[in-house]
């Protein structure tokens, strides 16, 4: 029963394809693991965004939607048919083809990551022996998009959003790779498949998930923060800071093309927090043992789901970095490190078992951190506030 | 030769003809990138998968940025009134075919003196983890020094112009 509760939708699959002759069944699970994907993340992008914004409302101390259905619960089916029957404005100067490009383009980009992540046991579209790498290879062709869509609009904010955009997504795309490649040498395999099952394993009921050691905490943390960059989420949202640049790279977009940025930009963050629970989070394995018996999908959408209130809470919270902080923060303190992280992942593998390589890996993270943010407070000469305008 | 084979090869084709017969400089670059995404399917399709997926994200996620930036910092992303094309594009035209003819050559040459397989060789990421970090470490750290020296070139000389600015 458990099993079966468990592997519920590979059993509807192939129940399903057991209808079609021989040589179709092959191309047709294919086809209903791709469905399966473009059915189920859109359907997670709505729920997140009346969680957004109903919980942004509840921290700003204002309602929300509530018109429309109990609780403004239907908002997500207005905000689609609105942008569906929007008229599709493409500027007089702007050029066509790109513009028409940039959007599709990236929902493409953004729904090719999700073959390779493991959504539950047994259940990854392409079980591929490089998976890890697939997933960035194709996130780096979304900033291309990004590009192509702030160039073609020829609007002075959509160029400067895309070009904020795109250096931050290279800045941070170096710490991201970087506190990934820890777990690829800890578990020695680039599958993602690998990656979860290394760390599907218990003692006393607890789970060997690589957040619970010392890299693995720092490793996570600086995932979380390139992530948030490389999604544009706040407080990294410069390149669409409505206080200045009106909405970024996306200013000349209506109609169902600004739904499609919209939803490529939530189906990215889902994805990102996809590849950062698989990778530290344990992916699809229960939290405890003792709750091995909850389907395996569930905990991988709850861990997703939770990601995303995160990024919902830090965005009510925090305020927005300014670009030089925000370059600053990349290159002298994220970057090193997670290049610190991959040593001390070096370390902790090679130390054997034992309480010491806890000690020493803690002390060597711990310690890097606290100079370095003390250095880096000390060197920005925080005194009276003064104000510089844009020359 | 599969007909996959002919789609790809001819996306790549076309990428790379748009990229040089295109007008304006940013659609060029962007033609180009359909160029390096067909190359990198083509590595795909001859299972190469490491090789794919390095190509696309060096070559589409950054080297093509960069050319794009490159352009548009230098203001070359207007479309010149009169024509792009050099006047002396016959010389052009025969040095390009010299080299093809060279490169074919050589290609048609090497092909009987490989040794037959019958079967592609299966070269997974591991294998080539392994080689890079055992027989060929001396190569990568030497390249690793390269690159490392080169960006610290890069930063002195964009540092070194900010100071002058002041």
């Amino acid at each position: 029963m458990i099993e079966k509760a468990d592997q519920i939708f590979v059993i509807l699959a192939h129940w399903l394809v057991s209808f079609l002759p021989a040589w179709l069944q092959q191309p047709a699970m294919v086809l209903l693991g791709v469905v399966a994907i473009i059915v189920t993340f859109p359907a997670l992008f709505a729920i997140t965004v009346l969680l957004e914004r109903k919980g942004l409302g509840r921290m700003q101390n204002r309602y929300g939607p509530n018109r429309v259905g109990p609780y403004g619960i239907f908002q997500p089916v207005a905000d689609g048919l609105k942008s569906l029957t929007k008229e599709d404005i493409v500027p007089l100067s702007a050029d066509a083809v790109v513009h028409f490009l940039a959007p599709v383009l990236l929902v493409v980009v953004v729904f090719m990551g999700y073959a390779v992540l493991p959504i539950g046991r047994n259940m990854t579209l392409v079980n591929m022996d490089a998976g890890l790498l697939f997933f960035f290879a194709i996130g780096a062709s979304s900033e291309l998009s990004v590009f192509m869509a702030g160039w073609s609009s020829r609007n002075k904010y959509s160029l400067l959003g895309a070009m904020r955009a795109v250096a931050q997504m290279i800045s941070y795309e170096v710490p991201l790779l970087m506190s990934s490649v820890a777990v690829v040498m800890i578990t020695g395999s680039l599958s993602l498949g690998k990656i979860v099952d290394a760390q599907n394993q218990y003692t006393y009921g607890l789970p060997h998930w690589y957040i619970f050691t010392p890299w693995g905490f720092a490793g996570f943390i600086l995932f979380a923060v390139a992530a948030t960059a490389e999604t544009n989420r706040s407080p990294f949202d410069l390149p669409e800071g409505e206080s200045e640049l009106v909405a970024g790279y996306f200013t000349e977009y209506s109609g169902f093309k600004f739904a499609l940025f919209f939803l490529g930009e939530y189906v990215g963050m889902l994805g990102i927090s996809g590849l950062g629970t698989t990778l530290f989070l344990g992916g699809y394995s229960a939290p405890l043992q003792v709750l091995g018996f909850v389907p395996s999908w569930i905990w991988f959408f709850s861990k997703i789901m939770l990601s995303m209130c995160v990024f919902i809470w830090v965005r009510g919270t925090l305020p927005r970095l300014r670009q030089d902080q925000l370059m600053n923060f990349a290159w002298k303190f994220v970057l090193p490190l997670s290049l610190l992280n991959l040593i001390v992942a070096g370390i902790w593998r090679f130390m054997g078992d034992g309480w010491l390589r806890w000690v020493a890996c803690s002390t060597i993270l711990l310690l890097a951190y606290t100079v370095m943010a003390r250095v880096g407070m000390k060197r920005e000469h925080f005194g009276p506030r003064s104000y510089r305008y844009a020359e | 030769m599969s007909i996959v084979f002919y789609v790809i090869a001819a996306l790549s084709v076309a990428g790379a003809l748009a990229a040089v017969l295109l007008k304006n400089t940013v659609h060029c670059a962007l033609a180009l990138t359909v160029a390096f995404a067909g190359l990198a399917l083509m590595f795909l399709e001859l299972d190469a998968q490491f090789a794919g997926f390095a190509q696309i994200l060096i070559y589409i996620g950054a080297v093509a940025i960069l050319v794009v930036f490159a352009i548009l910092l230098t203001r070359g992303s207007e479309t010149p009134k009169d024509t792009v094309y050099s006047r002396n594009w016959i010389v052009g035209l025969v040095t390009a075919a010299a080299i093809f003819a060279m490169l074919g050559w050589a290609v048609l040459r090497s092909a009987p003196a490989l040794p037959h397989e019958s079967a592609a060789p299966s070269v997974t990421v591991m294998d080539i983890g392994n080689a890079l970090m055992g027989r060929y470490v001396l190569p990568l750290e030497i390249v690793a020094l390269l690159l490392t020296a080169a960006l610290i070139g890069a930063v002195i000389v964009a540092m070194h112009e900010k100071e002058s600015a002041k």
